[in-house]
């Protein structure tokens, strides 16, 4: 368990460093970004709102920085993200409404990515020096692609071009949102392109990673031992397999946050309703709070997705288990 | 890559045959370019033809131009971010491998802190609070893409300076005398080479998409013509659905292409490093002609003599078994 009670101490910091980075991040930039917003809004926003923006940001508020940043982290813990710029409404309650969507497309499309990657690894290392070899460089040339830029052509060719896919937005517009059939199927159809082109983009990285490591690996005696037992090849496989794969799980926590990184921008290629598209927005309108809330949620999502990780990796490698017994 | 001893294998040639045609560009792309990038006089939304090697865009301006002058702001920034970064994580990974105790502590909780951290949404933060002027200067877009770019190289590096750490040519460094920031930068350091390269690749890769993304969603200045910016326009003045292919395409495959060289020339480092991963470099028909098995058998690590690698001979070459 210690190794767990590490890992939450190191998330619960990292957790601490990203709301203080949006703490501090207004309150020490030059050129005063809020004023310049407020000049630009002048005339669009009430007065009331104009203030407050300004006490979002800390100005105006007669507290000293240290009063006002235990005043902006009890708000946190009470939900409140503060108030969109441009949307009108509250952070928080803007990304109840998109997050679902991304967890879905990302984490799906990462376990996807994974599964298949590490599969396709394991046998590209058990046979390595075969024809299937080549497959390496191209697999490079996916994960070199920008996400991004791969979304916008598998748009083009199998969606706007060939009709395969149904494109832009997360459904049908025919369809009224809620737990019935009509409006789940088409969700997986909308669905397919974006979970293929992510999967496509992020594939390689996983793949790449057994491969190597499954070479490394049938060097290893316990895997001749395996072979000289006459087991079958496909127990001597999983065998391998199994000590392999560790360090691509140990390694989760890099590749989620770059996967999760790359694929927001998908959802900005698909009109996909998540956090994504919604940081566009933000971006481009400067709403410095929508951007501060984004932000902040992803990165508490990707520590609980290393923290699944994680356990996983305690359940898979038994080592770590025994060290917390002694 | 005499230093190094890359494994010259076409994967390694390959890549570094393409990274150079990059780096090329960037040095005489500019003065290349036909056109200013920037000049809308000239008919909009041509196709390619001999006067617009890739059309025009829909203000007017020539898209070729636009590709070769973008190339240089698009690898200047990578490659500035590469290099800050990688300083950044050789410093930090070796004094905390080096040291130990709580030095280590601290400098490894801070890269995994930036570890944890995703990188781009980080960067859209920074960045969407630069003042505007900024947001055009390539320097600090490049320091700020290296800010999130180096942990991953000072994991990697902590690791690998721990296992020399107490190697003997590093105490005897010790027993002699010599300072701390001596022995680490001068003994250490130079062993640590090939994976330092390995981490420059892999940083310079992650700086060129952070850069091209960050122009893409329009967080740099749209007036410094970069391959990111080139895919912004394209998407706005909405290129992909209209089926002019020859405004986004193009610069979407020239930093693919970056990127798969940079990747390749890292196989032959990963080759180096792990000579199990190596297939001696050849291909399935010298193999034939070596009387070498097709398969690579278990529990055997194919190792080619040099002497036999250089003159590739039809005589059967000798594994050395492991």
């Amino acid at each position: 368990m210690r190794m767990i009670l590490r890992r939450l101490g190191l998330y619960a910091l990292t957790a601490w460093v990203a709301i203080s980075v949006n703490f501090l991040l207004p309150r020490l930039m030059p050129g005063n970004p809020i004023q310049n917003l407020i000049g630009r809004l002048q005339g669009q926003v009430t007065s009331n709102e104009i203030r407050a923006i300004r006490l979002s940001f800390g100005f105006g508020v007669n507290q000293g920085l240290v009063a006002q940043y235990f005043t902006y982290v009890s708000q946190l813990f009470h939900g409140n993200l503060g108030v969109s710029i441009t949307l009108g409404a509250s952070v928080s309650s803007i990304l109840r409404a998109s997050v679902p969507w991304t967890v879905g497309l990302i984490g799906l499309s990462t376990i996807i990515s994974f599964a298949i990657g590490t599969f396709a690894g394991a046998m590209l290392g058990w046979t390595r020096g075969s024809r299937f070899d080549s497959f390496i460089p191209t697999a490079t040339f996916f994960q070199a692609v920008p996400y991004f830029f791969l979304a916008t052509v598998m748009l083009l060719i199998f969606g706007s071009d060939l009709h395969w896919f149904p494109v832009l937005g997360a459904y049908s517009q025919s369809v009224t949102p809620g737990w019935n059939w009509a409006f789940l199927s088409s969700v997986v159809r909308y669905g397919e392109l974006p979970v293929i082109s992510i999967v496509l983009s992020s594939i390689a990285g996983w793949m790449l990673g057994m491969r190597n490591m499954m070479i490394t690996m049938i060097g290893e005696d316990f895997v001749l031992m395996a072979v000289a037992k006459g087991l079958p090849r496909r127990k001597v496989i999983m065998h391998a397999a199994r000590n392999a794969v560790l360090p691509s799980i140990a390694n989760l926590s890099l590749a989620i946050g770059l996967v999760v990184s790359g694929a927001l921008l998908v959802e900005l290629v698909f009109n996909y309703p998540g956090v994504g598209d919604l940081l566009l927005q933000a971006v481009l309108n400067e709403d410095y709070p929508l951007i501060q809330g984004i932000f902040l949620v992803i990165t508490l999502t990707v520590l609980a997705a290393n923290l699944i990780a994680d356990f996983v990796y305690l359940a898979l490698d038994p080592r770590t288990r025994t060290e917390a017994a002694l | 890559m005499k230093a190094l001893r890359l494994p010259r294998s076409p994967k390694v040639l390959l890549g570094l045959g393409i990274f150079g045609f990059f780096i090329i560009m960037t040095v005489i792309g500019p003065w290349l370019a036909p056109y200013s990038p920037s000049a809308t006089n000239f008919t909009p939304n041509l196709t390619p033809s001999a006067h617009h090697l890739l059309g025009t865009t829909s203000l007017g301006q020539d898209i070729f131009s636009q590709l070769l002058v973008g190339a240089r702001a698009t690898m200047v920034v990578a490659l500035l971010a590469g290099l800050v970064a990688t300083v950044l994580s050789v410093t930090i990974g070796v004094t905390a491998g080096y040291l130990g105790g709580f030095s280590d502590d601290g400098l490894s909780l801070l890269s995994n802190v930036f570890l944890a951290i995703p990188g781009l949404p980080l960067l859209i933060v920074i960045d969407s609070y630069l003042p505007v002027n900024s947001r055009s200067n390539s320097l600090v877009i490049g320091l700020v893409i290296s800010l999130t770019g180096w942990a991953w190289g000072a994991r990697v590096l902590r690791a690998q300076t721990m296992s020399l750490r107490n190697r003997d040519f590093v105490e005897a460094a010790r027993i002699i005398g010599e300072k701390r920031i001596r022995i680490m930068f001068s003994e250490i350091a130079p062993n640590l080479l090939p994976i330092l390269a390995s981490s420059l690749l892999f940083t310079v890769l992650y700086s060129i998409g952070a850069y091209v993304t960050l122009a893409y969603i329009g967080l740099t200045s749209t007036a410094v013509w970069n391959w990111g910016t080139m895919l912004y326009w394209a998407q706005s003045n909405n290129a992909p659905l209209s089926g002019e292919w020859y405004w986004f395409v193009p610069p979407g495959i020239c930093i693919a292409l970056v990127g798969t060289s940079l990747a390749l020339l890292n196989f032959g480092i990963d080759e180096f490093i792990n000579p199990r991963l190596r297939d001696a470099g050849l291909t399935s028909r010298q193999r034939r002609s070596l009387g070498l098995p097709r398969r690579i058998r278990l529990g055997l690590t194919p190792v080619l003599r040099p002497a036999i690698a250089k003159k590739i001979s039809p005589s059967p070459a000798k594994l050395v078994g492991q």
